[in-house]
């Protein structure tokens, strides 16, 4: 097992790294796209603005390598927080932005529903199950994960939607097509779930 | 739905924790390490980590310090003290910070807010309030760990915080911290009332019904303490256990 963590210049990819390895993982954080080539899972971690996220990935050669290992090689690939969102089509961040096109959907602000909602949705939030999304394999329904972003992910195809967090009127916590998976929450993050999940990613 | 946070505040000067009253007369009470690791193995819901003199000393965030904090610490960590750039941010970032806590240099640059949201995301960045009441029975805010006033109104000042990019708010009452008289109420409304980003409450916390006022009365998203976590047999999951009674929503886990 060969975990690549790409590095592109967004955010806090310490935490990320440690929790893998407390999984059991054996973990490389890149900054080579090449290094996708020998990577048996992949995650794209991430903190910070979409058209920032997308401007690096693009600059650094890394879309290229992701579709391949990704599309062609069917590596599974997860994208957390910034990085599922970058699974999209596009994004509103920051003006319109192309995403990697994975997952067919567009990422937007959340919009609060009552005043007693307020954005960012920092905090910790629960996971409501569509189905058994074999990511959250021995997760109870209604789990709290730690949560820490402004914009969602709306998937246009609603079979790509494996949670829901009821905030803003409901909106998409993970989503999957394929071997393609995202998690808005930190699963880095969320302590014992969030271990279970990286350990549920790891034996795909 | 989202859960109340109870967040331990660990304030730290050269290594060193440290309990101060008032902002003022801090005593070492520890190292930061230890407390870390016990906070991370009771799971509490996030810690907030405070070099307390790095402005006033003029010095840059301990990065090598955090990068040790952060290693063994799955607890989402938010980190302040000493930032000034957006080189400062990156580097905390990389060190292990989930979010960032800036207050003095926000006065003298507000762009360093705007840019760093842009860059980082309003999510990543916490505007952190120091205000001490007034004579008029107003507030004013206070740079430089309390010492220096800076002409703001809180209230007015939050609002500014949100529109340069803010994504959070932690106001802390200078002259309640660390007495355990409460929490500043009042102030802790004015802030909630002038902005639609979530607030931590900070500043004075003596027990359970004080985390309860500040969410029931002060609208407050979050409620951070230091001295009753730290000096008292008071813990966050008991406090997390009190709330829950009340009907408050909160992360409870077996």
């Amino acid at each position: 097992m060969n975990v690549v963590v790409i590095d592109y210049g967004m955010g806090n990819l310490g935490s990320v790294r440690r929790a893998l390895e407390e999984c059991g993982a054996r973990v490389m954080v890149s900054d080579h796209p090449e290094d996708l080539r020998t990577a048996s899972h992949i995650i794209l971690p991430g903190v910070g603005a979409f058209t920032d996220g997308m401007a690096n990935l693009n600059s650094q050669n890394w879309a290229a390598e992701i579709n391949r290992a990704v599309v062609e090689g069917s590596v599974p690939m997860l994208g957390i927080c910034l990085g599922m969102q970058l699974l999209a089509e596009v994004g509103f961040e920051g003006g319109r932005t192309a995403g990697l096109g994975l997952i067919p959907g567009v990422v937007d602000l959340l919009k609060v529903e009552n005043a007693a909602e307020r954005v960012p949705h920092v905090g910790w939030n629960e996971i409501i199950l569509k189905g058994k999304p074999n990511l959250f394999d021995q997760i109870a329904n209604h789990t709290d994960f730690y949560f820490v972003h402004s914009y969602h992910f709306q998937p246009t195809d609603s079979s790509h939607i494996t949670t829901t967090t009821p905030y803003c009127g409901g909106f998409t916590s993970s989503v999957q097509n394929g071997n393609v998976y995202g998690v808005q929450f930190h699963p880095e993050k969320s302590q014992r779930a969030g271990f279970q999940l990286l350990k549920n990613f790891l034996k795909l | 739905m989202l859960k109340y946070r109870v967040i331990p505040t660990l304030l730290w000067k050269n290594v060193g924790l440290v309990k101060g009253e008032a902002f003022d007369s801090w005593r070492r009470v520890g190292t930061v390490l230890p407390a870390i690791k016990v906070y991370n193995t009771r799971e509490v819901d996030e810690l907030i980590l405070l070099d307390i003199t790095a402005s006033a000393e003029q010095r840059e965030p301990d990065y090598d310090s955090i990068q040790e904090f952060s290693a063994d610490c799955f607890v989402p960590l938010t980190v302040g003290g000493g930032i000034q750039s957006i080189d400062h941010i990156t580097r905390l970032l990389r060190s292990g910070a989930d979010k960032v806590s800036i207050n003095s240099a926000a006065y003298d640059n507000p762009d360093l807010v705007r840019i760093s949201s842009q860059r980082f995301g309003a999510q990543c960045i916490v505007g952190s309030i120091d205000a001490r009441r007034t004579i008029d029975g107003g507030y004013e805010c206070y740079s430089q760990c309390g010492t220096k006033a800076t002409g703001k109104e809180p209230g007015e000042w939050a609002r500014e915080l949100q529109q340069l990019g803010a994504g959070e708010i932690l106001i802390t009452s200078v002259e309640l911290d660390g007495t355990m008289k409460g929490y500043d109420l009042e102030l802790i409304k004015r802030i909630t009332d002038c902005v639609t980003i979530p607030v931590i409450a900070s500043g004075g916390a003596s027990g359970y019904q004080d985390f309860a006022d500040a969410i029931l009365l002060g609208n407050a998203a979050a409620v951070a303490a230091a001295s009753i976590f730290h000096f008292t047999q008071q813990t966050p999951k008991e406090a997390k256990k009190f709330l829950s009674e009340l009907n408050i929503p909160v992360r409870i886990f077996k």
